[in-house]
């Protein structure tokens, strides 16, 4: 799918200045967005939104619950409204990754903080934005970055693996609530990809293997075109699903 | 009135006072404010979110402390986000009643004002010594991280705690251009909006930058409101042409009330798209859009107070106000509501008839 179709289209994602983020950013900017994004660190920050006109970046943690509506003020300033908001940011919990056992409880706070609590809050936010999108007939959506951790039990991923579920299982039943407000809430796995985080979780992983977060954009840029014409992208499918 | 002095969005006892038609008051839970909805009805709220438009610094050419409260803007584009008309406060915070607030030094124009992060300074002093419009420097996107990071919710004294942002937004909140919280809104959430819709009633936003309710000096608050920019999207103004044939519209919130009324045509349609609102509301005030009003508890005297006789004589205000204090009602943002149907004329008593 080629071309700006998604001129007008109005997108914020959060952890947007590396790996699935920053590459989501590229390629709605590409397909035409006008694109917000949210990090932690201001240098890096500046340096995402130098080169790419139009783009606003955000500098916010969207871990801590006094920066969400500060976060969602300047999205919604940046924006002029909302149309698609991606929860992107991610915490591993413990680096390296160690069994449930060996994991502090602050790391699992902080998985919870960012994968769940951080989503939930954030759109919870700007759900104001989005139900007045829907109303004006601009089929509005979250996607909510998911992981087969979500659903597989892998030794090591606990804190991940767990906070994913909660994120995943959140998603579902949103969408489900919000079908009457015309949002759509999908969580969605790209995959295992050639991230910062990925070499974080698995330094020894054979990068070959690994999905490009390029490709991985480009696929999930497909899903919320796809969410956009109709709203008839299902929830809780890997992005193969819902393009198949 | 009994102020309700926690920031609680719908407590569970909370009350709605309704004054039908014919004037006839009646005592009700607010949770019921659904069985008040009828089919064909169109429910307006205002979804502006609140801006945190309080802003603390210095007055740079004295070095006295300010507290600087936004309180108008000219359009509800982003770029106007650079001038704002504002009342200036001395030393001190919300804890202080408003009227017992120190004075800020001489206001003049050109003083430079440092406000946190922001940079500003003052370009006009306006019809009253604490009321001007100021200027801020910087980028667009530096003003608004500014207002954002650093701006506290205006608040009044009778809350004891410091407000939380999120205290402020009400559940549909979106565009965050309230000066203070559109708080008749406050009674929405996703669960009544869910309510109003299984009853065959219709539900639609505008968008309308709620001013400041009171200053604390009576000079300052006969000024009130300012000129209030908003918007109607057309799905809205669709919508509330459709209704108007088929049941009443019912307006969550005085802003709803200006906002319709200021765009109303003569056939009680609303022209859609932006603009501000600066009539003033009261008794000789003939409706064209609405046909009912949900509201705050307001005090004799305010500005919100006459926009509520538009709705009914002030017999059935009278009673109004006396069933509410019979019942314990509490007054401002946090406190119950009023379901003002307008007047019907047929209904009136012979000596009010046309």
């Amino acid at each position: 799918m080629t071309g700006r179709h998604m001129q007008g289209l109005r997108a914020a994602i959060t952890g947007g200045t590396s790996g699935l983020g920053l590459a989501l950013v590229n390629e709605l900017l590409r397909r035409g967005a006008r694109v917000a994004f949210v990090a932690r660190n201001r240098e890096a920050v500046e340096q995402a939104s130098r080169g790419r006109p139009g783009v606003h970046g955000i500098v916010g943690d969207i871990s801590r619950k006094e920066e969400i509506h500060p976060i969602a003020i300047q999205v919604l300033a940046a924006l002029d409204g909302l149309d698609v908001l991606v929860n992107n940011a991610s915490s591993l919990g413990p680096v390296p990754l160690v069994p449930l056992a060996d994991t502090d409880c602050e790391d699992l706070d902080l998985a919870l903080a960012t994968n769940v609590l951080g989503p939930f809050r954030l759109t919870k936010a700007l759900l104001g934005s989005l139900a007045a999108a829907a109303r004006d007939g601009r089929h509005p959506l979250v996607v909510n970055v998911s992981s087969d951790a979500a659903t597989n039990p892998y030794p090591k991923w606990g804190a991940y693996g767990a906070s994913k579920a909660a994120l995943h299982h959140l998603s579902r039943i949103w969408d489900a609530e919000l079908t009457d407000e015309g949002i759509r809430v999908l969580s969605i796995d790209p995959g295992d990809m050639d991230t910062a985080l990925h070499a974080l979780a698995v330094p020894d992983a054979d990068r070959s293997t690994l999905k490009r977060p390029e490709i991985a954009a480009r696929d999930l840029a497909d899903v919320i075109a796809a969410s956009l014409r109709a709203g008839t992208a299902r929830d809780g499918a890997t992005v193969q699903e819902v393009l198949r | 009135m009994i102020p309700a002095g926690v920031p609680v969005q719908r407590t569970a006892g909370a009350r709605l006072l309704v004054v039908d038609a014919n004037g006839a008051v009646t005592d009700h839970a607010r949770a019921r404010f659904p069985d008040l909805v009828r089919m064909g009805d169109v429910v307006v709220a205002n979804d502006a979110a609140t801006l945190p438009a309080s802003l603390f610094g210095c007055h740079m050419p004295t070095g006295a402390a300010v507290e600087v409260r936004l309180a108008g803007r000219e359009s509800l584009s982003l770029e106007s986000v650079r001038r704002f008309v504002a009342v200036v406060f001395g030393a001190g915070d919300f804890r202080t009643p408003t009227e017992h607030r120190p004075h800020p030094p001489v206001l003049q124009p050109g003083d430079a004002l440092q406000l946190g992060p922001l940079r500003a300074n003052i370009v006009r002093v306006l019809a009253h010594p604490r009321l001007i419009e100021v200027g801020f420097l910087g980028s667009v996107p530096e003003i608004w991280e500014g207002l954002a990071r650093h701006g506290r919710p205006i608040q009044y004294a009778y809350l004891s705690d410091p407000l939380a942002i999120w205290n402020t937004w009400t559940r549909i909140g979106s565009q965050p251009v309230a000066f203070e919280p559109p708080s008749a809104g406050f009674l929405l959430d996703w669960t009544v909006i869910q309510s109003i819709r299984s009853r065959g009633a219709r539900f639609a936003t505008l968008t309308h930058a709620a001013g400041i309710s009171s200053t604390g000096d009576p000079d300052l608050d006969r000024l009130l409101p300012f000129d209030e920019p908003y918007y109607i999207p057309s799905s809205a103004a669709k919508l509330i042409e459709a209704g108007g044939h088929r049941g009443r519209v019912i307006a969550i919130g005085t802003t709803v009330v200006r906002a319709l009324e200021h765009a109303a045509r003569p056939d009680g349609s609303v022209r859609a798209g932006e603009g501000t609102a600066t009539q003033r509301l009261g008794p000789l005030t003939r409706l064209r859009v609405v046909d009912a009003i949900v509201s705050g508890m307001h005090e004799r005297g305010t500005s919100h107070y006459e926009l509520l006789r538009a709705f009914q004589d002030d017999e059935a205000l009278d009673r109004m106000n006396r069933v509410a204090d019979a019942h314990g009602y509490r007054g401002h943002e946090f406190g119950d509501s009023v379901f003002l149907a307008r007047r019907d004329a047929r209904a009136r008593s012979p000596q009010y008839a046309a």
